[in-house]
């Protein structure tokens, strides 16, 4: 491990009431690398994916991000404008309902562009090409630029929110099943653009499915009941799981 | 004497089926296996006896319990057994390739980039890595028409033909090959056992399992023979 990690998190702990949904959480990512969290629902993925992100406190525990200069930032304890900023630019945020992280009022390009406005683009003419260049990598049609999102399919909405996502050239993305609830080819297709797109980009990505985590990630971590129980190479714990809930898992999935 | 690329010490690998109670089952114990560049290793033995799991541990795709699986890289011996995710991916990457028995198909992506991408990967520029991929799938008997169609259509013997192409293209100094002929018709293992030779000649180490008798003597310097750890019921 010559390279430093661009991101880590030690001892995690969050509780809902009694409920504990981060026990003693530890978690290493390192530049270009994409790391799944599985687990079944209530395992505490998408709980961690927002405490990892600055989004949710936990109650004990440390995220440290390691910005281009190589400083070291607590991510819970950095100014709230300082996190702002790291999502508007060096972070991006992909959710598994488009709709939330997209301006439903605003035109498909109006939304690529706003986050370039947002980091300080003022030339009109350049945010546009811009915003056009990502729409076509999305596969996006150019005549749709001026559309509004209401008017776009979840497939659409999925990928406009990933060409929002990717315009800043983020170091680091974190993304909630972003083909949840999707159709199957409309999933394939959204894949396929992911696995193009996000290369040499460190991303998280949270998935119940495990065939999804095989095709894009290096790394995997299972999380079962608020624990980490296994992490490794991503076709190591698929293929040869130790902990007996990886066992279960990886058995329990069907082959098409 | 050409140099050692390859070689295990006293590696043993057994598994643990918790939903089944705990029920171990040891598979390898104490094997010493070397291959040199430029030779072929095949892996004998009855169904059972662990060949298989000894190539997925070499590739670091099953996890060794004892023992080293030391392999050259950048001119080092690395144990694969002890390194850390990224440096199994870095070994695969560079040094380290696989051909597994059957391809592992994923929608979308057209059968000529299956091949190319290892190389893309590899640094090579994009028109030259497909203009190979090209060359090596034709010599593989795969038309042209199916170039562009991803492989999930395709037969058995051609879907393995294109998993063959994108193992061999990269160049790897350490191939594994998992019954490369077994879907095969006569034609096509001639020309797999050809690009065999032609990576031994390149100095490539390999190992590989072959059920096949003639392609297994056409190909093979050495035999290593593996005996089950368990008696057959």
């Amino acid at each position: 491990m010559s390279e430093a990690t661009l991101l880590s998190a030690r001892g995690l702990t969050l509780r809902f009431g009694a409920i504990p949904a981060l026990v003693g959480v530890d978690v290493d990512l390192w530049p270009g690398e994409m790391l799944a969290v599985v687990g079944e629902s209530g395992s505490g993925k998408t709980t961690l994916l927002n405490v990892l992100s600055g989004r949710l406190a936990p109650d004990a525990g440390a995220v440290w991000y390691r910005d281009p200069a190589g400083r070291l930032h607590d991510v819970h304890t950095m100014p709230a404008p300082a996190l702002r900023t790291l999502h508007r630019s060096d972070w991006g945020f992909v959710q598994q309902d488009p709709k939330q992280n997209l301006r439903m009022n605003v035109s498909a390009g109006g939304n690529v562009g706003e986050r370039l406005m947002a980091q300080g683009a003022r030339h009109y003419g350049n945010i546009r090409a811009q915003a056009l260049d990502w729409l076509t990598q999305v596969e996006i049609d150019a005549d749709r630029i001026d559309d509004l999102p209401r008017t776009f399919s979840g497939g659409m909405l999925q990928r406009l929110q990933i060409a929002r996502t990717l315009v800043t050239h983020p170091r680091l993305v974190f993304m909630d099943e972003p083909t949840g609830g999707l159709d199957v080819s409309v999933q394939a297709r959204l894949l396929d653009l992911i696995r193009s797109l996000v290369t040499r980009i460190a991303a998280v990505l949270v998935t119940h499915d495990i065939a999804v985590a095989r095709l894009l990630a290096h790394r995997i971590a299972v999380m079962q009941r608020g624990r980490v129980v296994e992490t490794g190479l991503t076709d190591q714990v698929l293929d040869d799981p130790q902990h007996p809930y990886t066992q279960l898992l990886v058995s329990s999935v069907l082959n098409a | 004497m050409a140099p050692v690329m390859l070689r295990t010490e006293g590696l043993a690998k057994g598994f643990t089926l918790h939903l089944r109670g705990g029920i171990r089952l040891p598979v390898l114990a104490g094997v010493t296996l070397q291959v040199h560049a430029g030779e072929c290793v095949v892996l004998s033995g009855p169904s059972g006896s662990g060949k298989s799991t000894l190539m997925r541990s070499l590739f670091g795709n099953y996890r060794a319990e004892s023992g080293r699986i030391l392999v050259r890289h950048g001119g080092e011996l690395v144990d694969l057994a002890a390194a850390d995710p990224r440096a199994i991916l870095a070994i695969r990457h560079d040094t380290l390739g696989y051909v597994s028995q059957f391809l592992r198909v994923v929608p979308r992506v057209p059968a000529l980039d299956v091949v190319a991408e290892t190389l893309i990967a590899r640094g090579t520029a994009i028109d030259t890595a497909l203009e190979r991929a090209t060359d090596l799938l034709l010599r593989l008997n795969i038309p042209h028409r199916l170039h562009g169609l991803p492989p999930a259509t395709f037969s058995g013997g051609e879907q393995q033909r294109v998993n063959l192409a994108r193992g061999f293209i990269a160049g790897h100094p350490i191939l594994l090959l998992d019954e490369p002929t077994a879907s095969l018709d006569a034609g096509n293992r001639t020309v797999v056992v050809d690009m065999i030779r032609e990576a031994k000649s390149r100095g490539t180490a390999i190992v590989a399992i072959c059920h096949d008798t003639d392609v297994r003597d056409a190909i093979a310097d050495r035999l290593f023979p593996l005996t089950p750890l368990q008696d057959a019921a």
